[in-house]
């Protein structure tokens, strides 16, 4: 255990204990749950912050959905459900990844970790791809907005909300491929072990409930007015 | 100083007195719970103040007849003071049928007060005493409130909506107007007063008159001028609804629902055609945002408005033609 | 004083600024909220000043718009939200429970320096020129119209909500998982129940404004259009989304202080709470339906009647569990044994000012009542006694009550019961008149008013500056205390509690061993000695 900061060594005394234990737990189980419990609560955080949102959209869904249906319809269906594809099998592999992390294999977990990771730039890639469309096609809300006159007012907020939804989730993607790619670090180090794999579990967590929030915004931004 | 500092406000209209009722009684519960609670913890702290420095109290954890006691009597309190203020506000929300109906248009930093026959004031409204008046209001920018302690009324005016408040005045004089929303650098100068007159002075200064003309033949002249009477005309041959007797009723729109013709609806055809197209129309109707301001708006609701009395000419239409209900308000 | 505990175990900044024990991070968020509460203060006194006179003379009607809202934006996000849960609620937390650490260390230094970086974007905002939106950044005044420093307030705020969030889920995560053996749910005191449905709130509602300000940010940046009626967008939604947060906010702000006026009730008594389970109870129950009123904000906004109703009803039963604790802290004082030393003063004046605070609060929630009212100096009277008379005084009485666990001094106590006094007196002096001109009908956010309504602003601002000099004292006395007063030792009023146990001030570690708890939360059944005279 490093000192603390005021140089003082800790006072151990002959108890040698697992070097990821912190200071303040009893024994790693109780570090575990405490982390895990932290990782669920901070979810339900997220899923406050993004309801926001969705009430938002509801709101106005519910009040334009002529608007709401033309403006999805100009949305790259192929594209987003190549990405939930992307991110549905990067929760798989995540997925895996903690399993293999509780059997200790460390280099599956690896690989693992790194398949994770590059379907999550897989789907940031698409995504910006998509961006780039929306903004060919001057779909991006503000002065240089284009739509079909029926429902230039009303498509705006669609588009406006697409926009921040979406990019709010791809900032939760980018800090969770900032996470794997800890963790993979983690994992090479060799700190990752059946007794200790909570990082790996309370990340999977996170990634989890990302892949979900994208599974809702693709049917309510994607997939409006078509039916059949 | 102490002269002319009132500690009570003035009362000026129907209403004043049935909010007051329900204040004073507020007020009587809360001096008694005060005093109650107050005059309890003040004896306790004396009669039990600590004698010996290591005295310690005793031993009590609770009794549950009087947690249910001060559960349930405040429970029932609460309940009586909801009823009363809900019947209270359910009074203010609803307007008499026939009231004297002027319109507001809030602005930073002033108000427009625009009464039917065409009379336009600035921060200031004349109103008769004993009649109720309906005041519809909305915003040209930011959100604004109408305030008028003596009727004890208040009503956000909100910009893109129509709001409304009520009152009817039962003693003349003068008495303010304030915005009541802050809406920025002089939302404290955003005031105003509100004249109200017997009747026999508020008809000499009706007739003061407005050169303009009414709401109602200003709005006519503008249905003219922006080419609205090529489709909606009285002979159901236009390719836009009849309006003639048309406001007040319920109506089907396209997706099946039904709604009311008030003034929101009016405003947002002439705004939003496509948003709310009555069923057995097409959805061609342009759009004049940009194209009116708040007070013309206005005249249009208050022409289509003056159409109300006038019959339906049922000829041969194109499309489909959905039954519609005649609802006259 | 013990030789060695966690004030002098380092020395040095970086032991500051890199700290993960709990109670040194309860100090620099001491530090910091006091010195927001003094630049919000300062904004108070300005408007108090100009308010004196009815003309708008003293400064500008742009000033007095910045100066009334940076009042609220710091006192609201600041130092109410944060005070008593970032300073007591991380110093005691793990104490009262028997733990070494809340369960989240470095995420709680993380914590504070979220704070200051809201901080010193709302600070930037303020030395820019001000913001002049009002804290409650209505639409689309703010989104449009406005031409002061919005977006750099808004982020301000946005980023020290995160700050909130995470103390919330620290608090959440320790309460569950690290208590000591015995303690269970019903043998913690109840500051420990108070601070549990603080958290939930803190976690559940501050990211619904979180976005809520993003989308501001973003509706004034880029002009998407949530809130302009001119692009198609509904300022009302707007309210709502802000108000759902901001109306449990403001049990963030009560919950706390009312878990520290059960502590000094008990301790003062030398008496077990009351009702204990009640009490317990009431907070969560305060938690729950403080989500579910937030409508009443918005009765003269142009909601639907039935609306309106629903969340009136509901605004009467959250009055309720609120109700149920006062009673229950009166009924701790039968056959109590009763000193009147500084916290007791201040937990009493927390009752009876708290008690008039939320009874006009059943005034607003009569919805044909608040029609009238709403709007004017009777919200801001109401508001003012909740806060002011409510969470700060128990604050003081708080902080009074542990500086000498915090510091191992006594402060005082003569000059503290006097500026406990100067307090409760400059308080209602400053506050009671406002009820009468809110009634008589003076709007709020006026920078001039009808000369009628002087005499009451005069008396208001006389008890401002009464009010200025009694939060002064303690900050002085306080502070002189630290190194002139007496030492406490580690029980100086013969209370009961774990954190009584231990040193003062505590080793860093706080307990060399972990407690096994066998006994409840306010035993006071063997006489406890105390040390004060």
């Amino acid at each position: 255990m490093l000192p603390d900061a005021a140089g003082h060594a800790s006072p151990h005394g002959d108890r040698a204990h697992h070097p990821a234990l912190a200071h303040h737990f009893d024994n790693l189980a109780q570090q575990s749950e405490a982390a895990t419990l932290g990782m669920w609560v901070f979810l339900v955080t997220e899923v406050l912050f993004f309801g926001g949102l969705f009430v938002t959209y509801a709101v106005y869904r519910r009040l334009y959905p002529a608007a709401f249906a033309a403006g999805s319809h100009e949305l790259d269906v192929t594209l987003g459900s190549i990405n939930t594809i992307v991110l549905i099998t990067s929760s798989l592999t995540m997925a895996l990844g903690v399993h293999a992390a509780q059997m200790g294999e460390r280099k599956l977990l690896m690989a693992f970790l790194a398949v994770t990771l590059i379907l999550g730039a897989a789907f940031l890639g698409i995504k910006s791809v998509e961006y780039y469309h929306k903004f060919v096609e001057h779909h991006v809300p503000g002065p240089a907005f284009q739509f079909e006159k029926e429902h230039i007012r009303h498509a705006q907020i669609f588009f406006s909300l697409y926009f921040i939804m979406t990019g709010v989730h791809a900032l939760h993607m980018v800090i969770g491929l900032g996470i794997m790619l800890v963790m993979f670090w983690l994992a090479w180090r060799g700190a990752i072990t059946p007794e200790y794999y909570s990082p790996i579990e309370v990340s999977g967590l996170y990634w989890h409930f990302v892949d979900i929030v994208w599974i809702f915004l693709f049917p309510l931004l994607y997939l409006l007015g078509r039916h059949g | 100083m102490w002269t002319g500092t009132p500690l009570f406000p003035e009362s000026a209209s129907t209403m004043a007195g049935r909010v007051d009722a329900l204040y004073f009684f507020l007020l009587a519960v809360s001096i008694f719970f005060s005093l109650l609670i107050a005059g309890l913890i003040v004896f306790y702290a004396i009669k039990f103040h600590r004698g010996d420095p290591n005295a310690v109290g005793g031993v009590i954890h609770g009794g549950m007849v009087l947690e249910v006691t001060w559960t349930v009597v405040p429970f029932l309190i609460t309940m009586v003071i909801f009823v009363w203020g809900a019947s209270v506000f359910f009074a203010m929300s609803r307007p008499p049928d026939e009231t004297l109906n002027i319109y507001v248009v809030g602005k930073q930093w002033m108000w427009k007060f625009q009464h039917l026959d065409g009379q336009r004031e600035i921060n200031e409204l004349h109103v008769p005493v004993g009649r109720p008046v309906k005041l519809i209001m909305t915003s040209e920018d930011v959100i604004h409130d109408v305030f008028v302690p003596a009727f004890r009324v208040k009503a956000d005016v909100v910009p893109g909506r129509y709001t409304h408040l009520w009152f009817q005045p039962n003693r003349p004089g003068h008495y303010q107007l304030f915005c009541a929303e802050y809406c920025g650098t002089r939302h404290s100068g955003m005031i105003g007063q509100v004249v109200v007159m017997e009747p026999s002075e508020y008809q000499t200064w009706l007739s003061g008159g407005a050169p303009e003309g009414s709401l109602a033949s200003a709005g006519a002249k503008l249905f003219q001028d922006l080419a609205c009477n090529t489709c909606h005309r009285p002979d159901a041959q236009g390719r836009g609804p009849v309006l003639e007797g048309l406001f007040g009723n319920t109506v089907q729109l396209q997706n099946g629902e039904t709604i009311t013709v008030d003034e929101a609806y009016v405003r947002e055809s002439i705004l939003q055609p496509a948003a709310k197209v009555m069923a057995g129309f097409q959805p061609i109707m342009p759009t004049f945002q940009g194209l009116v301001t708040e007070e013309q708006l206005l005249e249009l609701i208050e022409y289509v408005k003056s159409l109300r009395g006038l019959p339906q000419v049922r000829g041969p239409q194109r499309g489909s033609r959905v039954a519609v209900e005649v609802q006259t308000r | 004083m013990p030789p060695r505990h966690y004030l002098n175990n380092g020395y040095g900044i970086s032991s500051w600024l890199l700290t993960r024990d709990h109670k040194r991070i309860a100090l620099l968020y001491l530090a910091s909220i006091t010195l927001f509460f003094f630049v919000g203060g300062a904004f108070a006194v300005l408007i108090r000043l100009e308010l004196a006179t009815p003309a708008g003379d003293l400064v500008s009607d742009e000033t007095y718009n910045k100066l009334f809202t940076l009042h609220g934006v710091m006192m609201v996000f600041f130092f109410l939200i944060p005070s008593i849960p970032a300073t007591l609620g991380n110093f005691l937390v793990p104490i009262m429970i028997g733990a070494k650490d809340l369960a989240f260390p470095k995420l709680n230094l993380a914590s504070w320096y979220i704070y200051v970086l809201g901080g010193v974007f709302t600070l930037y905002a303020l030395v820019a020129g001000g913001v002049d939106t009002g804290w409650t950044f209505y639409t689309p005044f703010s989104t449009v119209s406005s031409t002061t420093n919005v977006i750099p307030t808004a982020l301000g705020v946005f980023i020290t909500g995160f700050s909130s969030i995470l103390t919330g889920l620290n608090f959440i995560v320790t309460t569950h998982r690290m208590r000591a053996p015995g303690m269970t749910w019903f043998r913690m005191p109840l500051f420990m129940w108070s601070m549990y449905a603080t958290s939930l709130i803190m976690v559940l509602g501050t990211p619904v404004i979180a976005i809520t300000i993003l989308l501001v940010a973003v509706e004034r940046l880029f002009h998407f259009g949530f809130f302009d009626p001119r692009l198609g967008g509904d300022p009302v939604l707007f309210q709502h989304l802000f108000w759902f947060y901001s109306h449990p906010a403001v049990y963030i702000m009560v919950l706390p202080s009312m878990g520290v006026v059960s502590e000094l009730v008990a301790a003062f008594c030398r008496k077990q709470v009351f009702g204990y389970s009640f009490v317990a109870f009431a907070s969560l129950g305060i938690a729950v339906l403080g989500f579910l009123v937030w409508g009443h904000h918005m009765f003269v906004a142009g909601q639907s009647v039935y609306a309106a109703l629903v969340f009136s009803i509901l605004s009467f039963l959250v009055a309720i569990p609120s109700a149920i604790k006062v009673f229950n802290w009166t009924a701790t004082m039968y056959r109590g044994s009763i000193s009147w030393q500084t916290p007791m003063l201040y937990a009493i004046g927390f009752i009876g000012l708290f008690t008039i605070g939320g009874l006009t609060g059943l005034f607003l929630a009569a919805v044909g009542l608040d029609v009238h009212v709403t709007d004017t100096y009777f919200i801001i009277a109401h508001f003012h006694y909740i806060m002011v008379g409510g969470t700060l005084m128990g604050y003081l009485g708080g902080l009074h009550y542990w500086w000498p666990k915090i510091s191992g001094r006594l402060y005082p106590e003569f000059l503290a019961k006097l500026s406990a006094g100067i307090i409760f007196l400059g308080f209602n002096l400053t506050f009671f008149p406002q009820f009468l001109l809110g009634y008589l009908g003076m709007p709020r956010r006026y920078h001039a008013y009808p000369p009628e309504f002087q005499v009451l602003n005069v008396l208001s601002s006389a008890g401002a500056s009464i009010l200025g000099v009694g939060y002064l004292l303690p900050m002085l006395y306080l502070m002189w205390s630290l190194r002139y007063g007496r030492i406490s030792g580690a029980n100086p009023w013969g209370a009961v509690g774990l954190e009584w146990t231990i040193a003062s001030p505590p080793p860093t570690e706080n307990f060399s061993e972990t407690p096994i708890v066998t006994w409840d939360a306010y035993d006071y059944r063997k006489p406890v000695a105390g040390h004060v005279a």
